[in-house]
């Protein structure tokens, strides 16, 4: 199985992630948003050096998962491509600040040290957080939600579609890399000297298939507006449930949890 | 009932697809189209809901394709395509079907209430929560037509309906199309299919129409089929051809 497949494979493995049934997945589509949003952005205002306060934010997250019931070596196996990208941002910090913090034991921590490990956590957390939404929420549900706020139907509809093509070129990536690799065998990946026609053919195909689609869509009278079926009905602790989360994320970053428990015991 | 007079067609730039083409569909008749490959059966089709602009005349139901009809005559057309996947771009069955009815002006309880009554005439009540890209090949030639039937179409246009289908998934398909009370086009290779379906079948070959009349005469001419890169039905082939 080549790259590409798995990628298909990984598409729809989140559909099946979407589609089952925990306390999680029954919250509205928007309140998780509005919740993940708040913690992304809270979680990104820390300071470059609160180390303690920042680690924290993890629970989140942790619980997030144990509500989903989905393990959390799922996120870190599908995103572990994306993973080494996070962890590079800041890897040159210890090199530019040489300001010594602290020591532990002997050795001296410096504020780069410091800065980079928060670098880290921060896109790990926010990376947590982000796959804990796409695993629980629908994209379909997510634009119906937000078309009930009056969001754009533009905007709506052009996420909507993205998101469904996205598997239009995965599949077209995938099979033509299967008949490229059948007949270049022992090949990995595809040689550089055909990258240019693949990219061409790929954009063709997936050209072609688009406007099938749209022709499809047209002929059932298309109008910029996409409609669903009721779906799932969301709990009615929805809104309560992402006021509670909004609160305790607020507290969060306001209080240095593991700082006030410390002072508790030295 | 539909009409052509004089349709013609050519892609920008090249030479024509379809070539002075007359002909006239009853109400309720099914009519098979066939040819070999290229013969334009698929262009011809598009060109019913003005997919493609072809030149002549097409009418449906009296109302001439033009871009001022286009949205009435599509909403009487339902065009089956050739390949479901691309006829099925939502992500659940049930959200498939109820796109062009609540397009159309129905309430979005109305669609559901018809799409639900559609699949349980095909059969297929089974289908209406489940995700599109987790169907069979079968499942999803079925569900793509009743996403057609779900607008309650006077027409059906079918581009190679029984492709890809294992054999009892297309029986299945022959059972269902045959008891639907509609005008049908159906452009097909599967010759057996049309000789089931269909009591007229107009044979086209590049771009011109070579034969129109009773699907038995025709199917049967092995010298006319031969001639233009088709072959008897398997079901004749054993039977000695005009």
């Amino acid at each position: 199985m080549n790259d590409a497949e798995r990628a298909v494979l990984d598409l729809r493995a989140m559909d099946e992630l979407e589609s089952m049934d925990s306390p999680l997945h029954r919250l509205s589509p928007l309140s998780k948003f509005t919740v993940t949003a708040v913690y992304i952005a809270l979680t990104a205002s820390f300071g470059r050096y609160d180390l303690t306060g920042l680690l924290f934010m993890v629970i989140f997250p942790l619980i997030g998962y144990q509500l989903a019931m989905i393990p959390v070596r799922t996120c870190f196996s599908r995103l572990k491509g994306v993973l080494p990208l996070v962890a590079a941002v800041g890897v040159l910090n210890p090199f530019f600040d040489r300001n010594v913090l602290f020591r532990i034991g002997g050795i001296a921590v410096t504020g780069g040290v410091v800065s980079m490990l928060t670098l880290m956590m921060k896109g790990v957390f926010c990376l947590m957080a982000s796959f804990l939404l796409m695993a629980t929420t629908a994209v379909d549900e997510l634009c119906r939600d937000l078309r009930k706020l009056h969001f754009p139907k533009m905007l709506a509809s052009l996420i909507l579609l993205t998101f469904r093509y996205t598997s239009v070129l995965t599949d077209e990536v995938a099979a033509m890399t299967q008949a490229y690799s059948l007949r270049a065998p022992g090949q990995k990946g595809i040689h550089i000297s055909v990258w240019g026609t693949f990219l061409g053919q790929l954009l063709l195909r997936t050209m072609d298939r688009a406007d099938d689609l749209y022709d499809a869509m047209v002929l059932r009278g298309f109008n910029g507006e996409f409609h669903y079926a009721g779906g799932r009905k969301s709990s009615r602790w929805s809104w309560p449930a992402a006021a509670l989360s909004c609160a305790a994320i607020v507290a969060a970053r306001l209080v240095n949890v593991p700082a006030l428990l410390g002072s508790l015991f030295i | 009932m539909i009409g052509f007079e004089n349709v013609g067609y050519a892609y920008p730039g090249g030479s024509p697809v379809l070539d002075g083409i007359t002909f006239e569909v009853s109400d309720g008749e099914k009519v098979g189209l066939v040819g070999a490959n290229g013969a334009g059966k698929s262009t011809l089709l598009k060109c019913v809901p003005g997919l493609l602009e072809a030149s002549g005349i097409i009418t449906v139901s009296g109302l001439r394709v033009s871009r001022e009809n286009i949205a009435e005559i599509r909403r009487k057309v339902g065009f089956v395509l050739q390949d479901p996947d691309n006829q099925m771009f939502m992500p659940k069955v049930i959200d498939d079907m109820i796109f062009g009815p609540v397009n159309y002006g129905s309430t979005r309880e109305e669609a559901e209430e018809q799409a639900d009554s559609v699949l349980r005439g095909l059969g297929i009540p089974h289908l209406r929560d489940r995700y599109n890209h987790r169907i069979s090949g079968g499942e999803k030639r079925m569900a793509a037509i009743a996403t057609v039937l779900a607008m309650r179409p006077d027409v059906m246009l079918m581009d190679e309906p029984s492709s890809s289908l294992d054999p009892r998934n297309r029986r299945a398909l022959i059972n269902t199309l045959s008891g639907l009370d509609k005008t049908m086009i159906i452009a097909s290779h599967d010759l057996d299919m049309i000789l089931d379906l269909c009591p007229r079948v107009i044979l086209l070959d590049h771009g011109t129409l070579i034969a129109d009349g009773e699907t038995a005469g025709i199917l049967r001419d092995r010298e006319l089929l031969e001639s233009h890169g088709l072959e008897l039905p398997l079901s004749l082939s054993g039977q000695k051809g005009i």
